[in-house]
């Protein structure tokens, strides 16, 4: 856990305080921003290309197995954007974060985005690799879920903002929809249908280095991407909070 | 079965779908910043 002493009063309290002040967070996400989308986008671009064109084709899955480089980013964005929502959730309920329900929101546009991907590259390469567009396997049809929950929450944030709540409700759906990302992860393992299994690992990879390289960059890329998406959906929704409480001073004078 | 117009279908939903969200999160920044902007000028 992050600690700090207080510089005043001396009491601990968690360095993720330290970016409680907007202004401060934004002296912080303005360049961060530009560099995420720079970086991002050499490194996806890179990657895609390195994909397409260096890349042999498989010995079984032949040049389909291309489409990796875009669907397991994806899929890794699309669970990592839930793990977001669910750490600002706890921040949340539990630390009454200030900046915390405002990145929640600023995660689920880009996590359903990526989901989305997932589930429309998988569902092409099914079709000449497995023979069908769609099956319901328990890895598809958790990842659906899960992009359902995204909508969802879409729906529950902005009915909650719009009635001036203070999205706990939709920080509460926020924590308990985590619950489908260790099936996500599990599904090939508890349901052995038509996924394969796990062939990228923290360990290694069951993929021969040839095909394996230009993964990375699309990983890290489109990680960037993703991460200057939230980043300037939080700007926008912090320079339309400032503006609203600006209107209602003007309108009190 | 030619495999390519699958392999070019999931790259166009991809760039398209990426580019989607960065263009509409860009565009809801710079919009939200310059009326904050303006309204602080007044």
């Amino acid at each position: 856990m992050l600690w700090r002493k207080g510089s005043s009063a001396g009491h601990k309290r968690l360095a993720v305080h330290a970016f409680a002040n907007p202004a401060r967070f934004l002296r912080i996400a303005r360049p961060a921003t530009s560099w995420l989308l720079l970086v991002g986008l050499a490194l996806a671009v890179a990657g895609m290309a390195a994909g397409l064109t260096l890349t042999p084709p498989d010995y079984l899955q032949g040049e389909t197995v291309r489409i990796l480089y875009i669907h397991v980013p994806s899929a890794w964005l699309g669970m990592a954007g839930w793990g977001g929502i669910a750490a600002a959730s706890i921040s949340q309920l539990v630390w009454r974060h200030p900046l915390a329900a405002i990145a929640g929101r600023a995660v689920a546009p880009a996590g359903a985005t990526f989901a989305a991907i997932c589930l429309i590259t998988g569902s092409i390469w099914g079709r000449p690799t497995w023979g069908t567009w769609w099956e319901w396997d328990g890895r598809l049809t958790s990842m659906l879920v899960l992009f359902f929950l995204y909508l969802g929450y879409i729906a529950l944030a902005t009915a909650e903002r719009e009635r001036s709540g203070e999205g706990r409700v939709t920080a509460i759906f926020g924590l308990v929809g985590a619950i489908n990302l260790p099936i996500i992860h599990y599904s090939v393992l508890w349901w052995r249908t038509l996924h394969q299994g796990e062939s990228i690992g923290l360990t290694g990879s069951t993929i021969d280095n040839s095909i394996l390289w230009p993964l990375p960059l699309t990983m890290i890329g489109f990680t960037c991407l993703f991460a200057a998406a939230a980043l300037m959906r939080m700007r926008a929704e912090l320079a339309e909070a400032k503006v609203e409480a600006r209107v209602r001073r003007m309108a009190l004078k | 079965m030619n495999p390519w117009p699958f392999v070019a279908a999931a790259y166009v939903v991809a760039v398209c779908l990426t580019s989607g969200l960065l263009g509409w999160a860009f565009a809801s920044m710079r919009r939200a910043e310059t009326a904050a902007d303006e309204l602080k000028r007044k």
